[in-house]
């Protein structure tokens, strides 16, 4: 049989849907096949992964205690409630310190980004001092930081704030001025003030660069929440202080992996929801292509 | 040129830029109420810096320019639109800078709207136009305050060539309907004689204007003007005069 043409395959065997190679969506399709789209192929990756684990749990490492299977980290983590509701707390907490840390980073850093934006001496005086406060192990500021202040919600409030502070100050000034030239020009041409081209040109400009380093930072900002709470290790327990405590127990290994993977479904929860957030606010007008519609 | 008084004066107007290029030398012209003039040359030879000049974007180095910049008219080369601001959103900003009242700017935006043809369209998001109509928007943000004069930088040039004589039409019926001064500035020399009462062949750096033609043709101009003998013999005498002046 001579390879036919593959088109001619497509139209003979009409039933079967030939699949594009690309992940561009396609607004002919239904909702219901985008969203399959999307959420299909990482869970195939997922269930691989999970695979490779029960190969190492059984083939590969053998003692138990040394990697639990999958089976047992949801048996011990999730389906006992005692154990469940006490990473559920853990995950509470993390949680609230992260909310709390990432509202008053974007809050500072909008503000600096906004006066950075207004002069360009103090955006010469903040910028290296900026780069150096993110160059600075946050592992060694913890000590500090915990002398300072307490060892509660404070301190853990303020590591998130150190870590998630950056990328919004940078992406946020990086937007104010990234307003067209003529956009400056006509509002020069039509006599408005410093604070009126802030409100209408150079804010809104600034939106779509803002969310993508507000997304960056939400994911910073539950690390930030677990890095302290890991290192003070007092105070409302959040997820920090569990795997401290369950790392600290042979016993307890399924434990940790339980609680290891609750953050990182936090973090893709965090992740979704600020993407959800822009989408919202910048999705209506902002062309991620050509850089917004001009 | 005009009974009226003039709309903008240029006097003696150079131009000098801080890295000593002379982008603009004793140039002198007025603009009345009803005249289109039009400035032709190449790129780079100082025309845009003219428009910027009269505007008061740019302070002149020496010379005067005599203009009401209360409510100027300016088109840019592209179509400069707010991508967050719907197509009203767009055309009410300058209104909205100008502290004009709501209502009132709702009704300026709508009859500008409707002049340059973008009825039905208000509601879009100037990344689901096209280039010709992100064009016609930035024409009527321009037209919500009625400004005794209109600039145009080559606002045309980034626009297919079909799509160009549509909008030159358009700017030309609007004209008349709105009575303002209007200086234009484009590379191209039928552009230039299709819309203008006037047109002035500006020279290579350092700018100067070296020539300069009547357009007699009456208003409304038709499309057909354009294949006219005599349309033809003008156009031919700017182009030599272009020539001359950029060896």
């Amino acid at each position: 049989m001579s390879t036919p043409d593959p088109t001619d395959v497509a139209v003979a065997a009409s039933p079967v849907i030939v699949e594009s190679p690309t992940v561009r969506v396609d607004p002919t399709k239904s909702r219901a096949r985008r969203i399959a789209e999307v959420v299909i192929p990482p869970l195939v990756l997922v269930a691989v992964l999970i695979g490779v684990w029960y190969f190492f749990s059984y083939r590969i490492v053998k003692r138990r205690f040394l990697l639990h299977p999958p089976h047992d980290v949801i048996q011990e983590g999730f389906l006992k409630w005692d154990n469940f509701h006490e990473i559920l707390d853990g995950l509470w907490n993390t949680m609230r310190v992260a909310a709390i840390g990432l509202t008053i980073a974007f809050a500072l850093a909008v503000a600096i980004a906004v006066l950075m934006s207004q002069s360009k001496l103090i955006e010469r005086a903040v910028f290296p001092l900026l780069v150096a406060l993110q160059a600075m192990p946050i592992l060694a500021m913890v000590p500090l930081i915990a002398i300072w202040f307490d060892t509660k919600t404070t301190s853990r409030v303020i590591v998130c704030v150190i870590i998630a502070f950056f990328p919004i100050v940078l992406n946020t000034l990086f937007g104010l001025v990234s307003a067209e030239a003529g956009l400056h020009d006509l509002l020069t041409l039509h006599h408005a003030t410093r604070w009126t081209r802030l409100r209408a040109l150079m804010l809104p400009a600034s939106l779509p660069a803002m969310f993508a380093g507000l997304r960056i930072s939400a994911g910073l900002s539950v690390i930030g929440a677990i890095v302290g709470d890991f290192f003070f290790g007092r105070g409302e327990r959040g997820l920090g202080q569990l795997i401290r405590l369950y790392s600290s127990n042979t016993n307890e290994r399924e434990l940790l992996l339980a609680a290891v993977i609750m953050s990182a479904l936090l973090g893709i929860a965090v992740f979704l929801m600020f993407g959800a957030i822009q989408a919202a606010v910048v999705g209506k007008w902002y062309d991620s292509k050509s850089g917004g519609g001009r | 040129m005009s009974d009226t008084a003039a709309a903008l004066k240029f006097d003696g107007i150079g131009m000098v830029f801080p890295d000593g290029t002379r982008a603009i030398d004793e140039v002198s012209f007025s603009v009345g109420r009803g005249d289109f003039a039009t400035v032709v040359g190449p790129s780079g030879c100082g025309k845009s810096t003219l428009l910027k000049i009269a505007s008061g974007l740019l302070d002149p180095t020496s010379g005067s320019v005599e203009i009401d910049r209360e409510r100027i008219g300016y088109v840019f080369q592209d179509p400069t639109l707010m991508p967050w601001r719907t197509v009203r959103g767009n055309v009410e900003v300058l209104a909205e800078l100008h502290k004009v009242p709501r209502n009132e700017r709702r009704q300026l935006a709508q009859h500008a709207i409707d002049l340059v043809g973008l009825t039905g369209f208000e509601e879009h998001y100037p990344k689901s136009l096209s280039g010709g109509m992100r064009m016609r928007c930035s024409l009527a943000r321009t037209l919500t305050l009625r400004p005794p004069i209109m600039m145009f930088d080559e606002p045309f040039g980034a626009v297919d060539e079909i799509t160009r004589e549509h909008l030159n039409e358009e700017t030309l019926r609007i004209f008349e309907q709105e009575d303002f001064a209007g200086l234009f500035i484009t590379h191209s020399i039928s552009e230039a004689v299709f819309m203008s009462t006037r047109v002035l062949v500006m020279s290579a750096r350092p700018g100067r204007i070296v020539a300069d033609y009547e357009v007699p043709f009456a208003y409304p101009r038709s499309p057909e003007l354009r294949f006219d003998p005599e349309f033809a013999a003008l156009s031919g005498e700017i182009s030599r005069a272009l020539r001359g002046a950029h060896p």
